[in-house]
C-alpha cells in the first residue's frame, strides 16, 4: 500500500503545476492584480477638479470626462475606481476576516474532535440553515448606528480640545463608516463554509504519522495546529478565500444595490449600479451610467471566478461544486 | 419514519426559536426606535405609543411578551403601517413572491438538469465547454445586473414585454428569468458533474450492454442517480429565491415579500421584520424536509434515519 500511495503521488502533478497549466486562472489573476493597481493609483494621479461635483451632470463619453458624469457632476471613471477600491476592498477584508474565523473554529473543531466537534459542527448547521442575507442586513442595522455614534464621539473630542484639523478628518472618515460597518457584518457571516471544508481536511491530517510524531515528541496541542497542521490547509485556505471574496462582493452590492449598503459620498459597484438602474428610460438613455459599472463589475467576479476554480481544480480536485 | 419527522420537527423549533430571538434582540438593541421622528415627542407620549406595543420596559420583557404572543400564533401588529396586522401584510405580499419563486425554481432546475446533462454527454466538445463558460458568467452576473440589461433590451429597444408590473404572463416572464439564471448555472454544473461520475458506474455498463442507445441509458438510468445532488441543492435554492427575489422586485417594481423586509429594517417595524424572518424560516426546514423525503423516494437504498 504505501508503494501505491507513493507512485500516485509522483503520477498527479503538484498543485501548483496544474495552475500554472490553467490559463483561464492566470489571464483572470493577471486581469485581477492590473485591475487592483489601477484601482489604487489611477485616482491619485487624476486631476483634483474632476473629483468634485460640478453643475456637469451627465455629459456622455468625452475627451474630457471619458466615461461621463454622474447626476452629481462628477466623472465617472474617477467614481468608478473608487468604486473597485471599495468593491474589492470590502470583498478582501470582509473574506480574511471569514478566513481567520472560519480557519480557528474548522481547526478546533477537528481537532480537539469528539462531543465539542459534534456541537460545534451542529452549531454551523444551524447558521447554514438561517437565511443570510437577512441576517447581514440586521446586522449592519444594529451595528450602523453604534459605529456613527463612536466615530462621531471621536470628532467631538476633537473638537473639543481644538484639532480643527483631526476632527475634519474624523468627519470625512465618517463617511466611510458604513464601509467599516460592512466588511465586519460580512465577515461574521461568511465564515461557515470555510470552517466545514477546514474542519474535513483537519480530521484527515490530524490521523497522519507526522502528526503522531510530532505529539509523541511532546508538542502542545496549539503547536501540532500552527505548526503542522496550518502549513498543510494553507493550499486549500487560500483556495476557499478566492471563493469567499467574489461572495462577499456579492453581499456588499446587493446590499448598497437595495440602498443598504455603502451610501454617498463613498462609492461602490452595487451603489453606482442602483444610480444607473434607476436613470434607464426609453427617451434619453443614460447608459454609461449603467453599462460600465456592470462590465467591470462583472469582469471581476467572472475573473475571481474563474481564479477559485482553477485553485480549487489544483488543489481540492475532488470536491467538484 | 414517524421517528425521523418527530426529532426533525423538534430540532427545526429550536432552530426557528433561536432565529427570533437573535433577530428580535438584535432590533431592539439597535438605536433607534420605530416611533423616532424629527419631531420632538414627549417623553410621555413615546411611552404611551411604545406601551400599546408592548414595546416598553427592558428588552428582556419586550422579548418575553412578543415570544409569549408566537406562542399564540399571534404575530403581532406593525407599527409603520398602522391597523395592519403582520400576517394580513404577510398574506397580501406573500403570494406575488410565490409565484415569481416558482416561476424562477422551475425554470432553472428543468433548464439546469437538462444543460448540465448536454454537457456531461457531450464531454470535452465545443457544447460542453460553451456551456460551462456560460454558467461561469451567469454565476458572476448578478441579478441587479442582469435584470435593467433585460429590461433595457427587450422592453425599451425591442418592445416586445413590459417594463415592470405584476399580474400578467407577459409580466413574469423577465422577472422569472433574471430571479432563475445564476441558478440554471448551480444546477447545470452540479448536474454534469454528478452525471459523469454515475456514467462511469456499472449499472450504466449493463445498461449499454443489453443495447440501450446511450440516450436512452442517460435518460432511464443515469439521470435517476445522477440528480440526487441537485436535489439536496434545491432546498437551499428555493429559500435563495425566495430571498433573492427581493432585489428582482425592486427592479421590476413587483410588489412583494422582499421589500417588506427592507422596509421593515429601516422602518425598525420589529413585528413585521420578525415575522418576515419567521416565514423564510419556516420555509427554509419545510423545503429540507421536502428534500430528505424525495430522496428516499429516489434511490430506494437510502433510509430516513432518525
Amino acid at each position: 500500500m504505501p508503494e501505491a500511495a507513493a507512485q500516485a503521488s509522483i503520477a498527479r502533478p503538484d498543485g501548483w503545476q496544474v495552475l500554472q497549466r490553467n490559463r483561464a486562472a492566470l489571464i483572470a489573476l493577471g486581469f485581477l492584480v492590473v485591475l487592483s493597481l489601477v484601482a489604487i493609483v489611477v485616482p491619485m494621479l487624476l486631476p483634483e477638479d474632476l473629483k468634485l461635483t460640478s453643475s456637469n451632470s451627465f455629459v456622455p463619453p468625452s475627451a474630457a470626462h471619458f466615461l461621463g458624469t454622474d447626476v452629481n457632476g462628477q466623472d465617472m471613471l474617477y467614481r468608478l475606481l473608487s468604486g473597485a477600491r471599495v468593491s474589492l476592498g470590502v470583498g478582501l477584508v470582509g473574506a480574511l476576516i471569514s478566513l481567520v474565523i472560519g480557519t480557528l473554529y474548522g481547526m478546533i473543531s477537528g481537532y480537539v474532535g469528539g462531543r465539542i466537534d459534534g456541537v460545534m459542527m451542529r452549531t454551523v448547521e444551524v447558521l447554514q440553515s438561517v437565511p443570510r442575507i437577512l441576517f447581514i442586513m440586521i446586522l449592519i442595522a444594529a451595528l450602523d448606528d453604534y459605529v456613527k455614534e463612536w466615530i462621531d464621539g471621536w470628532r467631538l473630542a476633537a473638537q473639543a480640545r481644538n484639532w480643527a484639523d483631526l476632527a475634519k478628518t474624523i468627519s470625512d472618515v465618517k463617511a466611510y463608516s458604513k464601509v467599516l460597518v460592512m466588511i465586519v457584518s460580512l465577515g461574521l457571516v461568511e465564515w461557515l463554509t470555510m470552517a466545514r471544508i477546514v474542519r474535513g481536511q483537519v480530521l484527515v491530517l490530524r490521523e497522519m504519522t507526522f502528526v503522531t510524531a510530532s505529539r509523541a515528541m511532546g508538542q502542545s496541542s496549539w503547536g501540532v495546529l500552527r505548526r503542522h497542521l496550518l502549513p498543510n490547509l494553507s493550499t486549500i485556505i487560500l483556495t476557499y478565500l478566492t471563493l469567499t471574496i467574489p461572495a462577499v462582493i456579492l453581499d456588499e452590492s446587493f446590499l448598497s444595490f437595495l440602498g443598504l449598503g455603502i451610501e454617498d459620498p463613498a462609492a461602490s459597484w452595487g451603489s453606482l449600479l442602483k444610480d444607473g438602474a434607476q436613470v434607464i428610460n426609453p427617451l434619453e438613455s443614460k447608459w454609461w451610467l449603467l453599462v460600465f459599472p456592470a462590465l467591470l463589475m462583472s469582469a471581476s467576479l467572472l475573473a475571481l471566478n474563474f481564479l477559485g476554480d482553477g485553485l480549487r481544480d489544483a488543489f481540492d480536485p475532488k470536491s467538484g461544486d | 419514519m414517524l421517528p425521523f419527522f418527530l426529532r426533525r420537527a423538534f430540532s427545526s423549533v429550536i432552530v426557528i426559536f433561536c432565529v427570533i430571538s437573535i433577530t428580535f434582540v438584535l432590533a431592539r438593541i439597535t438605536p433607534g426606535g420605530p416611533f423616532d421622528t424629527d419631531k420632538v415627542v414627549s417623553d410621555q407620549v413615546m411611552k404611551a405609543k411604545l406601551a400599546r406595543y408592548h414595546l416598553d420596559g427592558t428588552v428582556s420583557q419586550q422579548y418575553f411578551a412578543y415570544i409569549s404572543a408566537i406562542a399564540q400564533l399571534d404575530l403581532g401588529v406593525s407599527t409603520k403601517y398602522r391597523d395592519w396586522r403582520v400576517s394580513e401584510l404577510l398574506q397580501q405580499k406573500l403570494p406575488n413572491s410565490f409565484v415569481l419563486g416558482a416561476l424562477a425554481f422551475v425554470i432553472a432546475s428543468c433548464a439546469g438538469v437538462f444543460l448540465g446533462s448536454l454537457a456531461a454527454m457531450k464531454k470535452d466538445t465545443w457544447i460542453d465547454r460553451s456551456a460551462m463558460f456560460g454558467a461561469l458568467l451567469s454565476i458572476s452576473i448578478p441579478s441587479f445586473i442582469s435584470g435593467p440589461f433585460l429590461i433595457a433590451i427587450f422592453a425599451l429597444w425591442l418592445g416586445w414585454l413590459p417594463v415592470g408590473g405584476w399580474g400578467t404572463v407577459s409580466q413574469m416572464i423577465l422577472p422569472a428569468l433574471c430571479l432563475a439564471a445564476p441558478y440554471i448555472a448551480y444546477v447545470a454544473r452540479l448536474m454534469r458533474n454528478s452525471l459523469l461520475d454515475v456514467l462511469k458506474s456499472d449499472f450504466l455498463r449493463t445498461a449499454r450492454a443489453k443495447g440501450l442507445t446511450e440516450t436512452q441509458a442517460v435518460a432511464r438510468h443515469a439521470v435517476k442517480v445522477a440528480i440526487l445532488p441537485v436535489i439536496t441543492f434545491l432546498g437551499p435554492l428555493a429559500a435563495h429565491l425566495l430571498t433573492g427575489s427581493m432585489i428582482v422586485e425592486s427592479v421590476f417594481n413587483i410588489s412583494g415579500a422582499g421589500m417588506i423586509f427592507v422596509n421593515s429594517i429601516q422602518n425598525r417595524d420589529v413585528f413585521v421584520l420578525c415575522g418576515a424572518v419567521i416565514v423564510y424560516c419556516v420555509l427554509l426546514v419545510l423545503f429540507n424536509l421536502f428534500v430528505d423525503v424525495m430522496y428516499t423516494l429516489l434511490d430506494k437504498r437510502i433510509k430516513l434515519y432518525a
